[in-house]
C-alpha cells in the first residue's frame, strides 16, 4: 500500500511540482507585493499596510466589491435556474443521441469567450441587434437603453457564457438518480409535482451547489464582459484591478485590491459550502 | 436501453423549453456569421446586400496573419506540453490508490475556480519581479497553467475505462515499463490524448484573459481582435474573423468531445 501510494506520487510528481510550483509562486509574489508601494514609477519594498488601508477606506472599492458579489450571486442563481429544466430534460427524457445533447449543451462554453461576450455586445447595442430588428418591424420608434451598458446586460451575458458549468454538474446528479425510487414514489401515489420535489429536487441538489459555485467565484473576477457590454454602472471590481495593472500603473494596490477580492470570493464560498451543507443534512 | 415507463414518457413542454435553451445559446453567436456577410460597417437590421468584401479583406492583413500564427504556434506548444502533463497526472490518479487523492486532484483543479484576473496579475507580477520580458512564451506559461486541469480531466475519463490486467500482461510477457506504455497503454489511450490535444488547443487559441497580462509585443489573435474593437471601421472585419474563428473551434471541439466521451459512455461522467 504504501509503496503504491509511493509510485503514484512518483509518477504525478511531475504535473503536481509544476501544478503547484506555477500557483504558489506567483501568489506568493502578489501578497509580497500587495504590502509595497508605488511611488511614481519606483516601487518600493517597504512593507506597508497602506494599501489595504485604502481597500478598505475607500468607498469605491467596496462599493464595486459589493457589486462584483451580487451580479455574480445573481448570473449563479440565473444561471442554475435556466440550465435546471434542460439538465432535466436530458437526463429524463433524451433516450437516444444523449451524446450529442450534452455536446450540443456544452459546446459554445469552449469557443472564444471573447467572441462570446462581443456577440452579445452586437445584439444588445443600442443599434443593435434586438433594437434595429425591433424597429425594422414597427414595435419601438426609439431603441430601448437599457439593453446594453448596465448589469442586467452583464448578467445575461455571464449566465450565457457559463451555462455549460451549470448544465454539467446537474445533469450529473440527476442521471444519478435510481429510477426506482421515483417508481416507488409513484407506486405509493405521489403526483409528478410531489415527486419533483419529494424525491429529484432533493437527490438533485448536490449538482445545484455545486453548480452555483462553479459560477460565482470565477464570474467575481471578470472583467471582459463588464468592460465591454457593462458601462459605467457595470463595472466591476476586476476591471478596478486591471486598471491598476494598466492606465494607473500602481502595481501594489492593484495587487492589493487581487488579494482582497480573493479573500472575500474564499470567505463566501466556504460561508455557502458550510450553510449548504448543514441544509443538505438537515433535508437527508 | 433503459425500459420506457411513466416516469420518462415524451414531456412537449420541456422539449420545447430544451428548443429554446439551445437557441439562447446559439442564436447570439450566429449573428456574427450573419452579419459578417452584410454589406454595411453598422451591425443592425435591415440587413443591406450580401457581400464578401470583409473575407477578402482579411487575405491581405498582414498583423492579422501574425496573430494568427502566433496563436497556432501558443495553442500547439500549450497543447503538447499539458497533455504530456495531463497524461502523467491521470495515469497516476487512475492506476494508483493515493494517500491524500482528494487534496492532490484539488490542487490540480485548481486554476479552474481560480479567476483568470488573479491568476494573470500573480503570473505577470512574479515574472516582472524576475525579470523575465513578457513574450509568446509568457504567454504559453500562463495557457499551460489552466489547460492542464481539462487535460487531466480529459484523460481521466479514458483512462478509468482502461482494464489494469492487459498493462499486467504486457509487463509479466517481459515488457519493460516503456514498452509496456507504447505497445498497450499508449493504443488505448490514444483517443483520449487526440481530445486532450485538440481541447488544449482551442482553451489556448481562444484565451484572453491570461494572455492579455502576459502578451509583450507580439498579439496573439483574441489580443489582435480586442485591440481592433476599439476602432468601428474595423467592426466588419472582426466580424468575419470572429465567424472563422467560431466555426473552426466548434468543428474541432465537436470532434475532441465526441472523441472523449464515445468510449467512455459506461464511465461515470466527472462534470468538466
Amino acid at each position: 500500500m504504501r509503496s503504491e501510494s509511493l509510485r503514484g506520487y512518483t509518477l504525478l510528481s511531475p504535473t503536481l511540482i509544476v501544478m503547484a510550483f506555477s500557483m504558489c509562486a506567483p501568489f506568493a509574489m502578489m501578497v509580497a507585493m500587495s504590502f509595497w508601494s508605488q511611488h511614481a514609477f519606483e516601487i518600493d519594498t517597504a512593507l506597508t499596510l497602506k494599501n489595504y488601508g485604502e481597500a478598505v477606506e475607500g468607498p469605491v472599492y467596496r462599493t464595486l466589491l459589493v457589486r462584483s458579489l451580487w451580479i455574480s450571486g445573481a448570473c449563479a442563481i440565473a444561471t442554475v435556474l435556466i440550465s435546471y429544466p434542460m439538465a432535466y430534460y436530458v437526463a429524463f427524457h433524451v433516450h437516444r443521441r444523449k451524446l450529442l445533447w450534452i455536446i450540443l449543451m456544452t459546446l459554445p462554453f469552449w469557443t472564444s469567450y471573447l467572441l462570446r461576450v462581443f456577440a452579445w455586445k452586437i445584439v444588445l447595442g443600442y443599434n443593435g441587434v434586438i433594437n434595429s430588428g425591433l424597429k425594422t418591424i414597427g414595435l419601438i420608434e426609439q431603441p430601448l437603453e437599457f439593453l446594453l451598458y448596465s448589469p442586467t446586460a452583464v448578467v445575461i451575458t455571464l449566465a450565457h457564457a457559463w451555462a455549460a458549468f451549470a448544465i454539467l454538474p446537474i445533469y450529473v446528479s440527476l442521471e444519478k438518480i435510481d429510477r426506482s425510487l421515483l417508481e416507488a414514489a409513484a407506486d405509493l401515489g405521489d403526483s409528478p409535482v410531489a415527486r419533483f420535489f419529494r424525491v429529484t429536487l432533493p437527490l438533485s441538489l448536490p449538482g445545484v451547489i455545486a453548480a452555483m459555485l462553479l459560477i460565482f467565484v470565477p464570474t467575481v473576477g471578470d472583467y471582459v464582459t463588464p468592460a465591454l457590454v457593462g458601462g459605467p454602472d457595470g463595472i466591476m471590481m476586476a476591471n478596478i484591478i486591471q486598471a491598476n495593472f494598466g492606465k494607473v500603473n500602481n502595481w501594489p494596490m492593484g495587487a492589493a485590491l487581487a488579494v482582497s477580492m480573493m479573500v472575500v470570493v474564499t470567505v463566501v464560498a466556504l460561508v455557502y459550502i458550510w450553510v449548504t451543507r448543514r441544509a443538505t443534512e438537515r433535508i437527508g | 436501453m433503459k425500459d420506457m415507463t411513466y416516469i420518462s414518457r415524451p414531456n412537449r413542454p420541456l422539449y420545447f423549453y430544451a428548443l429554446i435553451y439551445l437557441a439562447f445559446l446559439y442564436v447570439p453567436v450566429l449573428f456574427l456569421p450573419l452579419f459578417s456577410f452584410n454589406d454595411s460597417i453598422y451591425v443592425a437590421f435591415p440587413l443591406k446586400g450580401f457581400t464578401t468584401a470583409w473575407y477578402e479583406s482579411m487575405l491581405s492583413n498582414e498583423p492579422m496573419h501574425a496573430a494568427l500564427m502566433n496563436s497556432i504556434k501558443v495553442g500547439t506548444v500549450t497543447s503538447v506540453i499539458a497533455t504530456i502533463l495531463g497524461i502523467f497526472g491521470a495515469k497516476a490518479l487512475t492506476r494508483y490508490r493515493i494517500r491524500g487523492q482528494k487534496p492532490v486532484v484539488a490542487v490540480i483543479m485548481l486554476p479552474l475556480v481560480i479567476p483568470g484576473i488573479i491568476l494573470g496579475v500573480a503570473l505577470l507580477i512574479l515574472l516582472s519581479r524576475l525579470g523575465v520580458p513578457l513574450s509568446l512564451y509568457t504567454v504559453t506559461l500562463g495557457h499551460i497553467l489552466i489547460s492542464v486541469p481539462f487535460a487531466v480531466a480529459t484523460l481521466m475519463a479514458r483512462f478509468e475505462g482502461f482494464d489494469k490486467s492487459m498493462e499486467e500482461a504486457a509487463a509479466d510477457l517481459g515488457d519493460n515499463a516503456w514498452w509496456t506504455f507504447w505497445r498497450v497503454t499508449f493504443p488505448m489511450v490514444f483517443p483520449g490524448v487526440l481530445a486532450s490535444l485538440l481541447l488544449c488547443f482551442t482553451i489556448s487559441f481562444d484565451e484572453f484573459i491570461m494572455a492579455f497580462f502576459l502578451t509583450g509585443t507580439e498579439p496573439t489573435l483574441p489580443i489582435f481582435i480586442w485591440g481592433q474593437l476599439r476602432f468601428p471601421l474595423k467592426l466588419p472585419g472582426v466580424l468575419a474573423l470572429g465567424a472563422c474563428i467560431l466555426v473552426v473551434s466548434f468543428v474541432v471541439v465537436f470532434f475532441s468531445q465526441w472523441l472523449r466521451r464515445r468510449g467512455a459512455a459506461g464511465v461515470p461522467d466527472r462534470g468538466i
